[in-house]
């Protein structure tokens, strides 16, 4: 039996300019899902998943990553994993707007897989791409030293579904380098870690896959990057996969369709959100002088023209021609399908 | 660990594998194989043709598969193209998936047909969709091989017929040989597709032997005659084609020529193949294993009456199984459909008045 050793936070603190960058974007992403959620009442998006309370998490994780080399498996909440590896937002946002399921961002040139919305459905691709990079290690003749590696994203509701254990078990037996993070955020839409966690902890659980784990102050962005960082350098070195266990909250509802109140009370929220990520780095910087109140009005407006142009692309977004239905079901597209990309054409558009 | 490449090494028909990363394979003339053997030698080919295939599975590498049709495959190629993975279908699928977003072309294996339930999700929701969810980005060339079907007394849910899920399902191809010869050049061809194919083997078949001709593939795409004939066409697919084959034997005996077609691929099914042929005998029964409420039987029959409805002679008959779990094997003979189901089912066609 293998012990899981134990995983300790990468031992560089931040610099302040990579703090004044994370403030940054997550003062962007803040900015854009509170704007998305107006969007959503506005009419100009049908619905929408916030992830308020989660930027710290997102944004630290996706940081502590060679995004030039690894690959990044979201689920439906990753705006601000999406924004910080670089994703262009208004594609993002297409999945939201009903313009096209999954998104319309090139998955292959940001590395950022397309949105996923069967729970837990993309860890098991997370392990299957990251044995892709030991493969081609070896068939290269490199050492198993230096690996791409996959960072995949999953909720303590997910946490329950077997393909999450297939996917840490196929990891733990095979090496692969992975990055297993998991945002708790207290809630899987009305039921709480609680009824969903048996033992308390998905970091717990490495432990029998002998998986090293870690479990970290979600709301703290300077943790999470220094704990994903060293999940990350595990699976880099070849040594195989890792678990990062974010204690967060989903400050805001499930979907913008979702009424939190039928479950839980605002005492409950104030009591258990915690730590507000982004104003709490902010303090620490006005604190020790990295900012000062103009520093911090100039990010807040760089969020608000960014928010607005995303909005204005976002709007503009028309539906994709009806065509494309038919063209990316296959590459090879068959007779059948031609047929009724034929019928289609002629009945719709009277052609 | 070792090299890839250097672990290919040539055998008795194949071409010496050269230190390239790609090997031609050329295997000529012909040779008697049982379908166990051609998928195989298929397999075999295919690896040494293409360093990012990889097979994959429960058993499929030192003890080469249940069924040994992987069987070699390991030491020949090495333990990082073959390879078992831990008991789990889903598993299997969705690391496959992956596989494929990194490049390669997975070969899985699932064990046997009933276990490939606890994949469904990864075959529908993620292999069948990552091309069209990622606008093509990230194809899906995975080609998932099944032991299929019935006829072996199998213990329960190793005989199930799961064309009658894949051939619904968007983004999938489905196709089955029904021979040696088939099996192979099917193989050669599906895992040389840039999209997910289900192959599906029938494993009542896996001993018979018959020529495998390697010159001559004839056509992979569609369905193929196997047996012309003038007055009526039966059309079957994987282990009940040598049955409608023998019943057509049976049928000439009293003066009725039966013309067998084997729709090989099950979807796309081969809609011009099934209208040349019943246009021409103007009468068809089709045959499977499946259930028969909602099985492909009836996109077939309603395929032909689109094309033919002017010039039927009589509804198209379905000869199937049950609309029953596929039962115990001592049961299995009258759930299948057999030579004398068959008979009645021409014979209803033959007899059929209008009106
Ligand atoms: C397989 C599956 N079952 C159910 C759902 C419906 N659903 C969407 S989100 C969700 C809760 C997920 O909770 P968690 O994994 O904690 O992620 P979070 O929503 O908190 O980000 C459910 C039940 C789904 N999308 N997929
Ligand atoms: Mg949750």
């Amino acid at each position: 039996m293998t012990e899981a050793p134990r995983l300790e936070p990468h031992s560089t603190a931040l610099p302040a300019d990579e703090l004044v960058e994370l403030y940054r974007l997550m003062t962007k992403v803040r900015h854009l899902d509170t704007s998305a959620i107006a969007w959503q009442r506005q009419g100009i998006l049908p619905g929408y998943a916030p992830m308020q309370g989660q930027e710290a998490a997102q944004v630290g994780s996706v940081r502590a990553m060679d995004t030039g080399r690894d690959f990044v498996f979201p689920t439906y909440r990753e705006m601000g994993a999406a924004l910080a590896a670089g994703v262009d937002m208004p594609e993002f946002m297409a999945t939201h707007k009903a313009t096209w399921n999954g998104g319309l961002y090139d998955a292959t040139k940001y590395r950022f897989t397309p949105i996923q919305t069967v729970i837990a459905g993309s860890a098991l691709h997370a392990v299957g791409w990251g044995h892709g990079q030991r493969l081609d290690a070896i068939r290269e003749g490199r050492p198993e030293t230096d690996l791409p590696t996959a960072l995949i994203f999953l909720g303590d509701g997910a946490s329950s579904q077997g393909d999450i254990h297939e996917a840490m078990n196929f990891a733990g037996i095979f090496k692969t380098p992975v990055v297993f993070f998991v945002q708790n955020n207290g809630w899987a839409i009305s039921v709480p870690t609680e009824q969903q966690v048996a033992g308390g902890s998905v970091a717990a659980r490495g432990a029998g896959y002998g998986i090293p784990a870690i479990k970290l102050d979600g709301n703290d962005v300077e943790a999470v990057v220094r704990g994903t960082r060293a999940a990350v350098e595990h699976a880099r070195s070849g040594k195989g996969p890792a678990i990062v266990e974010a204690m967060t909250y989903r400050r805001g509802p499930h979907s913008t369709s979702d009424d939190p109140g039928r479950y839980r009370t605002l005492e409950d929220e104030r009591r258990d959100a915690g730590a507000d990520p982004i104003e709490s780095l902010r303090d620490r910087l006005l604190a020790d002088g990295t900012l000062d109140a103009d520093a911090v009005t100039a990010i807040q407006a760089e969020a608000a023209d960014f928010e607005e142009a995303t909005r204005l692309a976002v709007q503009a977004q028309g539906p994709r021609p009806g065509a494309e239905m038919f063209e990316y079901v296959y590459q090879e597209q068959t007779e059948a399908l031609k047929q009724q990309a034929t019928q289609w054409r002629e009945e719709s558009e009277h052609v | 660990m070792s090299n890839l490449s250097a672990t290919i090494e040539p055998t008795g028909h194949a071409a010496p594998a050269s230190e390239d990363a790609m090997d031609t394979v050329t295997r000529t003339g012909s040779e008697t194989l049982s379908m166990n053997k051609a998928i195989n030698a298929a397999l075999a080919d295919v690896l040494a043709e293409n360093p990012r295939a990889l097979v994959l599975g429960e058993d499929v590498g030192q003890l080469g598969g249940v069924f040994r049709i992987t069987d070699g495959l390991q030491k020949r190629f090495g333990a990082e193209r073959v390879f078992d993975t831990p008991l789990a279908e889903s598993g299997i699928l969705g690391m496959s998936v992956g596989l494929a977003m990194a490049g390669y072309h997975p070969i899985p294996e699932v064990q046997f047909d009933g276990f490939t339930y606890p994949a469904i999700n990864q075959i529908v929701t993620q292999m069948a969709r990552m091309n069209f969810r990622t606008r093509g980005a990230l194809p899906m060339p995975i080609t998932l091989r099944i032991p299929s079907f019935g006829g072996i007394q199998s213990p329960e849910l190793h005989s199930e017929s799961l064309e009658y899920i894949f051939a619904h399902v968007a983004g999938l191809k489905v196709v089955s040989p029904s021979s040696p010869h088939q099996a192979y050049h099917l193989m050669r061809h599906a895992a040389t597709r840039p999209d997910p194919v289900v192959f599906m083997e029938p494993k009542s078949r896996y001993w018979q032997k018959d020529t495998v001709d390697f010159d001559d593939p004839g056509t992979l795409e569609g369905s193929v005659v196997v047996r012309p004939g003038r007055h009526l066409t039966l059309v079957a697919w994987g282990g009940m084609v040598a049955r409608c084959l023998q019943v057509a034997e049976l049928a000439a005996e009293d003066g009725i020529d039966v013309e067998v077609l084997d729709l090989r691929w099950l979807k796309p099914i081969d809609a011009a193949g099934l209208a040349a042929s019943v246009s021409k005998t103007r009468r068809a029964v089709v045959v499977h294993e499946a259930p028969r409420s909602a099985g492909l039987g009836a996109e077939v029959a309603q395929t032909i009456t689109e094309a033919c409805f002017g010039t039927l002679k009589a509804p198209v008959e379905r000869v199937t199984g049950f609309d029953v779990p596929f039962p115990s094997g001592s049961l299995e003979a009258e759930y299948l459909p057999n030579i004398d189901r068959i008979l009645y089912g021409i014979q209803r066609v033959l007899e059929y008045q209008r009106g």
